[in-house]
């Protein structure tokens, strides 16, 4: 967006701005698809002339084709299915967690102090160091799996709702109680969701981090998975295989970012910012 | 803890309180009568806003006795709304009952607000958002209402037209009212009485015995204005 205004000269700008805006976003994104296009054709051209071996990168043309047999034979849906599962319930798991401890540690000081330093230390605590330890405690089956994406995604959305909660403004706090509100009252019309864009924010890291933690116990020790099948594609130097594996984490990152936008977008419909880029 | 009342007035004896060394509310005595309108003047930091937080609940008493009705409501200086709740949903809040949507939506309309029912408080004016935070008081029917220096914050127009509209609500609920003023023609447009606080202390209450509505180029009304200025140690040139 930046570069494209900034690079508009400005005596052209003048001239009929709608029609020139539109037309100059549609040249703009055009310009920008023709860099990655240009690097397939070339990709591919290096494919077909020999100059890279299919056991060094597999073309583009043959990525498509494995990802269509993968598709068809069945093996592509089933591992993705497992990976969505795992890391589907691994973030349910890390939301409740995350948000039942940001509420304790957020509405008393109690809860604070004996939440909030254990949760510090845990976040400087790289959570991928924990793959053997957790294979040790919960063997090779879906549960160390499923911890690990829990454990690391828990994290960011515990920061960013403790923040939340502790920054309402307690002027609305104090309006809630000469309305006569519960403490339940407080805690569902006021507290939660004046914290709500900093849940989203949150979720928007814990979304990211679970795709993160799910390739690599996947790749460590699984049967099954998108990530078994890029191991198992190793043994075999398909990196056919392994790319399609990759193209897949891609969109499932692509699109999960989207559903917490749209997320954000509908639940944070009252800010004006939101309003506007809706 | 305030005591709930058998009559619905305000009574206020001997009330005390100190932040540290600084003594904020001194042996303060206070009687509303029911249905009457009282303005409260005073400096900053003259004790005005620990008194209303007080009768409101939000501090608590540690000397001397407070009696306030069981249905106590505020109005802000600032509306307080929830921006994530539209005007209506906010006039709700904590509001039970099958008729409460019923309720907030004629308490909006009473305030002229019938047509921001949907609205986002962050796209009302400041003038629509403290009459949303007014609905919110009045469709609790308080037997006392509290304004805290609600229409400070409000051009010099639509303060007018707020203190006309206050006037025509309190002649139709007739509940206590006590407003928390800076603006001594507000306390003269509006209050039966203007009590004027100084360090803590009642130190004048002038009864406001004008025809209502009242006119500022009427005589009583420069005649009280002079001795409430007086009061609070301002001395027009003769």
């Amino acid at each position: 967006m930046l570069d494209r205004v900034s690079s508009l000269p400005p005596a052209r700008a003048r001239a009929a701005p709608a029609v020139r805006d539109a037309r100059r976003a549609r040249v703009g994104a055009l310009r920008r698809m023709v860099s990655p296009l240009l690097i397939l054709v070339l990709w591919q051209a290096a494919s077909w002339s020999g100059l890279v071996s299919p056991q060094t990168l597999a073309s583009p043309l043959a990525i498509l084709a494995t990802a269509t047999d993968l598709t068809r034979s069945g093996v592509l849906p089933h591992n993705l299915l497992v990976s969505l599962v795992r890391a589907g319930s691994g973030l349910a798991i890390a939301i409740a967690g995350g948000v039942v401890l940001a509420l304790i540690a957020g509405l008393s000081r109690l809860g604070e102090d004996a939440i909030d330093a254990p949760m510090q230390m845990l976040r400087t605590l790289p959570a991928l160091a924990l793959v053997p330890l957790f294979i040790l405690w919960f063997g090779i089956g879906e549960t160390p799996k499923v911890a690990l994406v829990a454990l690391g995604a828990m994290i960011p959305i515990y920061l960013n709702l403790f923040k939340g909660i502790r920054a309402i403004d307690p002027k609305l706090l104090e309006m809630g109680r000469t309305l006569g509100l519960s403490q339940g009252q407080m805690i569902r019309q006021i507290v939660l969701p004046g914290a709500l864009p900093d849940l989203l924010t949150g979720l928007r890291f814990s979304v990211g981090i679970s795709w993160l933690m799910l390739v690599v116990a996947e790749q460590v020790n699984a049967s099954s998975g998108i990530g078994h099948m890029m191991m198992d594609a190793q043994d075999f130097l398909r990196t056919d295989i392994i790319l399609v594996g990759l193209l897949v984490y891609a969109l499932l990152g692509l699109l999960s970012d989207q559903v917490v936008r749209w997320l954000e977008r509908t639940l944070l419909a009252w800010r004006p910012a939101a309003r506007v880029s809706a | 803890m305030s005591a709930a009342a058998t009559h619905t007035g305000v009574r206020v004896e001997g009330l005390g309180k100190r932040y540290g060394q600084t003594r904020v509310l001194d042996d303060l005595d206070l009687e509303i009568r029911p249905g009457e309108f009282v303005a409260l003047l005073g400096r900053s930091g003259s004790g005005k806003t620990t008194l209303l937080r007080t009768l409101a609940g939000l501090d608590p008493v540690e000397d001397g006795a407070v009696v306030v009705p069981r249905q106590v409501a505020v109005v802000f200086q600032e509306a307080r709304l929830l921006p994530w709740k539209r005007v209506r949903d906010n006039v709700m809040l904590g509001l039970d009952g099958a008729d409460a949507r019923d309720r907030a939506e004629a308490a909006l309309e009473e305030v002229g607000l019938a047509h921001r029912l949907d609205a986002w408080p962050l796209t009302l004016s400041g003038g629509e958002a403290q009459r949303v935070g007014i609905a919110r008081a009045l469709v609790r029917s308080p037997e006392l209402l509290m304004l805290d220096e609600p229409f400070a914050s409000l051009d010099a127009l639509t303060r007018l037209r707020m203190h006309a509209m206050v006037d025509a609500l309190w002649q139709k609920h007739r509940c206590a009212v006590l407003l928390v003023t800076h603006d001594v023609d507000e306390a003269l447009t509006l209050g039966d009485r203007a009590v004027v606080l100084d360090r803590g202390r009642i130190r004048t209450t002038l009864p406001l015995t004008m025809q209502r509505p009242r006119r500022h180029d009427d005589p009583g009304f420069s005649a009280a204005r002079r001795s409430l200025l007086a009061a609070l140690d301002v001395h027009e040139a003769a």
